[in-house]
C-alpha cells in the first residue's frame, strides 16, 4: 500500500442524507480500491490557487473506481459545508489514498464483529457492514448505531436493510427517539451497551468510530465490559 | 497547478506562515489514538531505557518529578493536517535522562501503556528536542491525550509523540513502530510533508 501523489476526482453523485449531511460519489479513474474502513484526503483548490485538504472516511470498498463518502456540515468548517452545501456533479477536486491499514475488517477473520457508531462516525462502519453483507460466510456483525434522533440517522435506511444481511443492528436515540420506541434515550449507558453487544466471552473485536466524548465513553464501556483492549479499534474526530 | 473546485474558497481559514503544507489551524485539541484509553495510576507508572546492552534504567514518577522540569512552547502538527500553535507544555527533557544511559544504536522504538509503539531516531530525540511531557497548558496531562505522561516530539507529526509512553528500547535499524506498518511514514517530518508511505 503505497500511497501516490494527488488523484483527479469528479463528483458523480451528490445524494441527500440528513438536513446537514450529504452522500458524495467520487468518480476517480485512478483509485486503486480500498478496503473497508480506510479514509482518504481531500484537496479543494480555489481559483485563486488557495488550497484546503482534510481527511474522510469512506463508505464503499473494494477494487472499483468510485468512491462514496458521508460527509456530514461541521459547524464554522471550511471544507465540509462545501461539500455538504456548494458541490454538485461535475465538480472537480482531488484525493489522496486509500489511507490507514488499522481501521480496517479483514473478512478472513472469524472473530464475532461488533460496531459502535456515533452520528457521522457510521461512515467508516458502513464501509464494514456492506463487506460483510457481501461475504456470506464471514463472521457475524452487529452494529450499534447511536444518533440525536432518526432525521439525524445517516444511511437510515440502508442500515435498516442490514438486518438479514448477517449485521444486527440496535439503534439507540441521544436526545428524541422515535414514536413507538421502547429503550431509554440519552447517552449511551453500560446497560444499553451490554445488552446489545456481543458478550467479551466470543472474543469479538470492535470499532469504534464517532465524535471524541462518544468513542471515549464507547470504548471504555467496551473495556468494562471485559472487551480485550487490543481488539477495540477506534477513530475519532473533533476536539474535546 | 490542480483544476480548480467550482466556488470553493469562500470561507477560508486565515493562513499562517508557521503553518506546513497541506495544515490547517484549529483551536481545540483533537484526540486521536487507536484504542480506549488507559488509565495508569501515578504509584504504578514507570519509565524505563533499555540498551543493547542488557541495561536497563528505570524512572518511577517521584524520580521523574526530581528531575530538572522544563517548559516548553512549541507548535504540534497532526497527520490528519490539524496544527495548534504555541502550545505549553512542561516535562523532562530526554538529554537528561540519556545523560546515564550508554548505547551505541542511533534508533529507538518507544513503548506505551496500552501496547501502542513509535520508532524514532536518537538524532530526533536528542539536542533540546524531545522530552517526556507531563503538563499541559498549566494541568496534568489528560488521559486522552496521553496522560500521565506522553512524548513531546513536535519537530515531527505528532503521532511519534507517543501517549502514555512508558519506555524506550534502543535499537539498531529504524524499524518500523505501530503506524510505521500500517500505512504512515518511517519519519514524519511535517515541514517535508513525509505522511505516509
Amino acid at each position: 500500500m503505497i500511497v501516490g501523489g494527488w488523484l483527479p476526482a469528479r463528483v458523480a453523485d451528490v445524494l441527500p442524507s440528513t438536513e446537514h449531511a450529504r452522500v458524495l460519489r467520487l468518480d476517480v479513474p485512478d483509485w486503486p480500491g480500498n478496503l473497508p474502513g480506510q479514509h482518504l484526503d481531500i484537496r479543494l483548490t480555489a481559483e485563486d490557487g488557495y488550497q484546503a485538504e482534510r481527511s474522510y472516511s469512506i463508505a464503499s470498498y473494494g477494487p472499483g473506481t468510485v468512491v462514496e463518502l458521508g460527509v456530514d456540515t461541521v459547524p464554522d468548517g471550511e471544507v465540509s459545508p462545501y461539500l455538504t452545501e456548494e458541490v454538485r456533479p461535475g465538480d472537480a477536486l482531488e484525493v489522496k489514498g486509500p489511507l490507514g491499514a488499522y481501521f480496517v475488517w479483514d473478512a478472513a477473520d472469524p472473530a464475532p464483529v461488533q460496531l459502535v457508531a456515533g452520528g457521522s462516525g457510521i461512515v467508516p462502519l458502513l464501509a464494514m457492514a456492506r463487506a460483510r453483507a457481501a461475504t456470506p460466510d464471514a463472521a457475524p456483525f452487529r452494529l450499534l448505531y447511536s444518533v440525536r434522533s432518526a432525521a439525524d440517522a445517516m444511511y437510515r435506511d440502508e442500515v435498516e436493510r442490514l438486518a438479514g444481511t448477517g449485521v444486527e443492528v440496535t439503534w439507540a436515540y441521544t436526545r428524541t427517539a422515535p414514536e413507538g420506541w421502547r429503550g431509554t434515550v440519552g447517552r449511551l449507558s453500560a446497560a444499553s451497551l451490554t445488552a446489545s453487544a456481543w458478550p467479551a466471552d466470543r472474543t469479538p473485536v470492535a470499532f469504534v468510530c464517532g465524535p471524541t466524548g462518544f468513542v471515549e465513553s464507547a470504548a471504555d464501556l467496551l473495556v468494562q465490559a471485559g472487551y480485550d483492549p487490543a481488539r477495540v479499534r477506534t477513530e475519532r474526530f473533533g476536539g474535546l | 497547478m490542480a483544476e480548480f473546485s467550482r466556488g470553493f474558497g469562500a470561507r477560508r481559514r486565515e493562513s499562517d506562515p508557521a503553518l506546513p503544507p497541506g495544515q490547517y489551524l484549529t483551536q481545540d485539541f483533537p484526540v486521536l489514538s487507536a484504542g480506549p484509553t488507559p488509565r495508569i495510576p501515578l504509584d504504578q507508572w514507570a519509565f524505563r531505557i533499555r540498551t543493547e546492552k542488557g541495561l536497563t534504567t528505570t524512572w518511577t514518577w517521584s524520580q521523574l518529578m526530581e528531575l530538572p522540569i522544563e517548559d516548553v512552547h512549541t507548535d504540534i502538527h497532526c497527520v490528519t493536517r490539524w496544527s495548534k500553535l504555541g502550545t505549553s507544555w512542561r516535562g523532562v527533557s530526554l538529554d537528561t535522562l540519556f545523560a546515564a544511559v550508554d548505547t551505541d544504536y542511533a534508533f529507538a522504538m518507544a513503548h506505551s501503556y496500552g501496547g501502542y509503539t513509535t520508532n524514532v531516531a536518537l538524532a530526533d530525540l536528542l539536542g533540546g528536542k524531545a522530552w517526556i511531557a507531563f503538563e499541559f497548558d498549566g494541568e496534568p496531562l489528560d488521559p486522552e491525550h496521553g496522560g500521565p505522561a506522553r512524548l513531546l516530539v513536535p519537530h515531527l507529526y505528532f503521532w511519534k509523540s507517543a501517549k502514555w509512553v512508558n519506555g524506550l528500547t534502543l535499537q539498531q535499524h529504524d524499524d518500523p513502530g505501530f503506524w510505521e506498518q500500517n500505512g504512515y511514514n518511517i519519519h514524519g517530518d511535517p515541514w517535508k510533508e513525509e505522511r505516509y508511505w
